[in-house]
């Protein structure tokens, strides 16, 4: 039971995930990219999952709003921390459940 | 999913975005934009690759990632690798992958929703792949510059598209604040 729009996301992203692998093997085997791209494209890991991590922490509801008091903003500082002190993926993501669900549970 | 899509965090997103009923074009221009990245690897690989066939390469284009990346770069540059040794990698390290999205997927199941904070899974991954990604003080600056952004645009304009927005925002003034610096 997969709703329609899901499978064209999945190919989508099959499509997008593959093409920037397999382009510059076949194609810039002896090229190089500018530099400045190659710089750019560099930064943009960093920035996306900023993006993606930030709005969460510290917004709330649709449309959003500021939301400075939930337990999401408050736990990410000791799981960041976390994350910087082992650099443990797997450790992070349990540290930061089980803080969250602590959070949840005093709240 | 992970038959097609090989890359863990861009799963993640787009269930994260799904969930929130994100459309399907932000969803996959999302995942475009954080698998960019292997283009800087397979960019890198090429230099090693110039005698392999095109139907080797093909099939080495799909595996690879991060963890393959660093591995058989290692490789490559010590000189005692082979195109055919860098497949198996590649392929052992995907095989691995569906293996273990199957098991979760069937497993997943007995985990009732909201149980143990795995709503927070997700963030605390994200934080943590962040933390991975600042090697240093310019990649920290792009971070912060995106994530105000972020939450300025995710204030003010509805739907997904903050995400993709910020970060070409972000990356684009540091690295124009980069060259104006070194002149």
């Amino acid at each position: 039971m997969i709703h329609a729009e899901v499978i064209w996301v999945i190919l989508g992203m099959g499509l997008v995930t593959y093409l920037p692998r397999w382009f510059p093997l076949v194609f810039l085997s002896r090229r190089r990219l500018p530099q400045w791209l190659v710089e750019w494209l560099d930064l943009i890991p960093s920035a996306i999952l900023s993006a993606l991590l930030l709005p969460e922490l510290v917004t709330n509801g649709t449309p959003r709003h500021i939301a400075l008091w939930q337990p999401e903003l408050w736990v990410a500082i000791p799981t960041f921390v976390f994350a910087l002190k082992t650099k443990s993926l797997g450790g992070t993501v349990i540290i930061g459940m089980a803080l969250f669900w602590l959070a949840q549970s005093v709240i | 999913m992970s038959i097609l899509v090989f890359a863990g965090s861009s799963q993640f997103i787009a269930v994260s975005m799904l969930s929130t009923g994100a459309g399907a074009l932000s969803i996959i221009l999302t995942t475009f934009a954080v698998n960019l990245r292997h283009l800087l690897m397979s960019s890198s690989l090429a230099v090693f690759l110039g005698n392999a066939t095109r139907r080797k390469l093909t099939l080495f284009a799909y595996g690879v990632t991060d963890e393959s990346f660093a591995v058989n770069y290692t490789r490559f540059s010590g000189k005692i690798w082979s195109v055919n040794r860098a497949l198996v990698v590649n392929h052992t390290a995907n095989l691995a992958w569906i293996v273990s999205s199957v098991i979760g997927g069937y497993s997943g199941r007995f985990i009732h929703q909201g149980a143990f904070g795995i709503d927070y899974a997700l963030t605390a991954m994200f934080i943590c792949l962040l933390i991975l990604q600042l090697k240093s003080r310019l990649y920290v600056l792009t971070a912060v510059i995106a994530g105000a952004v972020a939450v300025i645009l995710s204030l003010t304009i509805p739907g997904s598209s903050y995400i993709v927005l910020a970060s070409i925002i972000a990356a684009t003034t540091v690295l124009g604040l980069k060259k104006w610096g070194a002149k």
